[in-house]
């Protein structure tokens, strides 16, 4: 599939409760590169591979949770087209001038079904992942600091309107849904797994009252090893680890996840696999949506499915 | 060298379950109930910022960390309403349970409606 359209998620702001402890987790802990400071006091970290910018944006507040996703688009075109496009559907959108986030062009800016705010950006500056290109090494010294990431990979959002939600992904962005969870009724929608690339999800949504919730966001490691070696490092530093290492039913993912210090749920995972958009979506029914999540412990885990920030 | 300072333990009591561990003054409410296997207290993000470990303290002293807003007020901090992994024991402390976990994502869809109405 060609990338177009909608490429990837770009960023995340999220809400930490103490920034200097953020910062040293999010650098340390997790490995991530500090690229700058703006002057309402917010933290930029991009993942070591990652060639744009800035992918995680901290601001301190009262409270923990997400501010904003952004998606990266093909181009200045695709955003004016993708405005258009939403306005038609119904969606109000903002811009949000150049210049507001460090590095980052001009952002549309909209409020999904699930009550996430949600922005779509065709510029941010290349930084480079501390490689040439012209005959890069394979990897650097920074790949090796902390968990250490290739990059920030997909969030997993709680909230309510599900189906209203997937068809605004799939109808206006160019999204694809490539697996289901049904509900006890085998008709609604418990949970969904979309994705505007090869991968086997690039967003996911599990519905739940509250809008606007954070259930993880996620970040790439190429192996188990490394999973392994992540959880290694989230016990050496006393991290709040949530479950694993383990894998994933759904997705197939090898996965740990944790919390950050200010109680926002994120994961390392490596695998899963590539999708392609005439590819059928795979449900899986309530009474086996265990065996989806984890698909070893094959049960429901309530502390996984109900903390969020 | 310096023998390392000695640990200083005091005892939490959960009012409902009567339930009665030692915790350390170096460690917060839930961090000690955990370690030693203890239940009582819903234990979630250990980072205060989930609030299923929503507390109220009834009788005793402690220190405490900034806590996520959305679930405890500045009224019920004032009040003894506390995340209990943001909170470290400087007495011995008697607390009531308040928090829960909530299975909307088990609930029916009637259910979970029902229950976004509530809240
Ligand atoms: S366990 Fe999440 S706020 Fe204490
Ligand atoms: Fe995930």
């Amino acid at each position: 599939m060609a990338t177009t359209g909608v490429m990837r998620p770009g960023h995340i702001q999220l809400r930490v409760l103490d920034l200097d402890e953020s910062v040293a987790f999010y650098k340390d802990v997790l490995g991530l590169v500090e690229t700058g400071r703006d002057a309402a006091g917010r933290v930029y970290f991009k993942a070591w591979d990652e060639r744009d910018h800035n992918s995680v944006i901290l601001r301190q507040a009262d409270r923990a949770g997400v501010d904003l996703i952004g998606f990266k688009v093909k181009d200045k075109a695709t955003l004016e087209q993708l405005d258009k496009d939403l306005q038609a559907y119904g969606v109000a959108t903002e811009r949000i001038p150049a210049g507001e986030l460090l590095e980052t062009g001009e952002r549309v800016r909209f409020t999904i079904p699930t009550g996430h705010v949600m922005e779509l950006y065709a510029e941010k500056t290349d930084v480079g992942n501390g490689q040439p290109y012209t005959n890069p090494d394979p990897w650097i010294a920074a790949s090796e600091h902390g968990i250490a990431p290739h990059r920030f990979d997909h969030c997993l959002l709680y909230g309510p309107n599900l189906e209203e939600n997937l068809k605004l992904f799939t109808e206006v962005l160019g999204f694809h849904l490539v697996e289901r969870v049904l509900l006890e009724d085998g008709k609604s929608l418990l949970a969904t797994f979309i994705s505007c690339s090869h991968k086997a999800h690039d967003l996911a949504f599990v519905a739940h009252p509250e809008p606007g919730k954070l259930h993880h966001l996620s970040f790439l490691l190429d192996s188990w090893e490394k999973v392994l070696r992540a959880a290694d490092i989230m016990s050496m530093n006393r991290v709040s680890i949530d479950i694993g290492p383990t894998r994933h039913g759904i997705t197939r993912g090898s996965t740990i996840y944790a919390f950050d210090p200010s109680g926002n749920r994120f994961e390392t995972f490596c695998g899963g696999y590539e999708t392609y958009p005439d590819h059928a979506p795979i449900t899986w029914t309530f009474d086996e949506v265990g065996a989806g999540i984890f698909y070893h412990d094959r049960k429901l885990n309530e502390r996984f499915l109900t903390v969020v920030t | 060298m310096n023998a390392p300072a000695p640990k200083v333990f005091h005892q939490v009591t959960i009012v409902e379950t009567g339930e009665v561990y030692r915790c350390r003054e170096d460690e917060t409410l839930l961090a000690g109930m955990e370690r030693l296997g203890k239940r009582g207290i819903p234990v979630g993000c250990r980072g205060g910022g989930c609030g299923v470990c929503k507390v109220q303290v009834e009788a005793g002293e402690y220190s405490k960390r900034v806590m996520s807003r959305a679930y405890v007020s500045a009224e019920e901090e004032a009040a003894g309403i506390v995340l209990a992994c943001r909170v470290k024991p400087l007495s011995d402390l008697r607390l009531a349970v308040l928090g829960k976990m909530k299975k909307n994502v088990c609930a029916t869809p009637s259910a979970a409606a029902a229950d976004a109405r509530q809240s």
